[in-house]
């Protein structure tokens, strides 16, 4: 059964890099337009142990990971105080509100001016696209949790704190999971716009040299990395919320 | 002495409330919904505020937290920890109180056998039935060992045999523990099968309060021309089914 649904899963993957090859052998447009699926994979390769793809890989994870670790910590943080203490929560939800709808994308030309074109720009788009999911899945999280299991809690002996830590957040972390799956996905995407903009190492500055050489094989060996690591950030994500939850959801 | 008792008691439901609980005896509080029936309960585990004086034992607590009562309450919709298995959730109190760590399993396990529910120690609260999870709702009030038992409607999802059987046995641990309780419901029969005396409450206000003789009272005469009978049926709420009235 297992076996059956990986195949169900690989071949439509299958069928479509054999299209692609189809098309590429035919030469209907140039290779440098429409470079063959095995011309990317040889280009892979090439990328790949020449260490041009790993360097610029490790240069955007190393800022994925950065910003978005920051982002999280910040978010689940300041989630926890507007989600436990309401006071917070009225005093900064008006800020947030306002702030939140903004691409994070929509801060570069300020943040250029601000922290300036340096590691700092593109690791600080990541913390604002990060921060903002995590914070509200994390209030969603709190507050949802039933007042009565807070009581209850409260009633067998336990301290505002302990109540924090044993039931409020443990019961949160679904929520709190949901915002950090959606958002790992999402800080590999602005890494790679921020750097194809203003950054000159990176995934996305891989990409628009090769733009500029009229290299589709690299361009679109860039993008296939990119997809696998938002992929492997949203599984990851995914598989440490079974994990913890595995049992009791 | 009464082990616990309630002096001027007001907030947005009652005012002026007073009334006592003796030491190791079962009092049923009946009355419909919207009664004060859990704010009552509330009120004695320092869960809402209020104004007055409830005092555990001569001694006021109106100072003390919910965490520091001594209570056990066993709420209506159980409030099980969902992510906790059952030993973990009877052992909870135990835990936050930093008992050690024998301790706790020992008393776990002495807990989860006078509910007759070791078997199910691993389980989560998701797979459990509606018995068993009350099961482990009421061990987990017992553990730490509280001086007051609260029981709020605990038998409202439960079909008629789970209750009649968890009535009994709520009575027996509750006798042989000689634990101070409150139990609160709108249904006669449990009230009938459970209570040493009975309080009736209505609209925040106490309209009578019945020994078990008069409760049981073929007659229904409360000995001063008030029929318990009448109170009740004009008290409990018409979900209550007729044959479970007196």
């Amino acid at each position: 059964m297992k076996v059956k649904d990986v195949l169900v899963g690989i071949l439509p993957i299958i069928v479509f890099v054999m299209i692609w090859e189809g098309i590429a052998q035919l030469n209907i447009f140039p290779t440098y337009i429409f470079p063959s699926f095995s011309a990317v994979i040889r280009e892979f390769y090439r990328l790949a142990v020449g260490g041009v793809l790993l360097n610029n890989l490790l240069s955007s994870l190393f800022r994925v990971l950065v910003g978005f670790l920051l982002g999280s910590v910040a978010g689940i943080t300041m989630g926890i105080g507007m989600g436990c203490k309401e006071v917070i929560n009225k005093s900064l939800n008006p800020i947030f509100t306002l702030l939140y709808p903004i691409p994070a994308l929509g801060w570069a030309p300020l943040l250029m001016i601000w922290v300036g074109i340096n590691e700092m720009l593109p690791i600080t788009l990541i913390f604002l696209c990060s921060f903002f999911p995590v914070l509200y899945n994390t209030i969603t999280g709190i507050k949802g949790v039933d007042e009565d299991v807070i009581k209850a809690a409260r009633t067998l002996g336990a301290s505002d704190r302990k109540i924090l830590t044993t039931v409020i957040l443990p019961l949160a972390i679904p929520n709190i999971f949901t915002g950090l799956r959606l958002e790992a996905g999402m800080a590999w995407r602005v890494v790679i716009a921020a750097e194809m903009v203003a950054i000159p190492t990176g995934i996305g500055a891989l990409m628009m040299r090769a733009e500029s050489l009229l290299r589709v094989d690299i361009i679109i060996v860039c993008l296939m990395v990119l997809s696998v690591m938002c992929l492997l950030f949203e599984r990851f994500f995914q598989y440490m919320e079974k994990k913890v939850t595995a049992g009791w959801r | 002495m009464p082990g616990v008792e309630l002096k001027n008691i007001g907030n947005y439901v009652f005012s002026n409330l007073n009334m006592g609980v003796f030491d190791g005896e079962l009092l049923v509080v009946l009355g419909p919904n919207g009664a004060g029936k859990t704010t009552l309960l509330n009120i004695i585990a320092g869960l809402i505020d209020y104004e007055g004086t409830v005092l555990f034992d001569g001694i006021p607590i109106d100072e003390i937290p919910t965490s520091e009562r001594q209570i056990g309450y066993l709420f209506q919709n159980l409030a099980l920890f969902s992510h906790l298995d059952v030993a973990s959730n009877v052992g909870y109190s135990l835990r936050v109180n930093g008992e050690e760590k024998e301790e706790i399993i020992q008393k776990v396990n002495e807990l989860l056998k006078l509910m007759k529910i070791e078997h199910l120690k691993q389980k989560y609260p998701k797979t459990l039935s509606g018995g068993e999870k009350q099961r482990v709702a009421l061990a987990r009030a017992l553990a730490s060992s509280p001086k007051i038992l609260l029981l709020d409607e605990p038998f409202n999802s439960l079909d008629a045999g789970i209750c009649r059987c968890l009535r009994r046995e709520i009575c027996q641990i509750q006798r042989r523990l000689g634990i101070t309780t409150i139990f609160v419901t709108h249904n006669l029969a449990d009230a009938r099968e459970m209570g040493d005396r009975f309080v009736i409450l209505k609209s925040g206000k106490i309209q009578q309060v019945v020994s078990k003789e008069m409760f049981f009272d073929d007659a229904g005469d409360a000995g001063n021309g008030y029929r318990v009978q009448d109170c009740l049926n004009c008290t409990i709420d018409c979900n209550c089914k007729r044959d479970e009235r007196l």
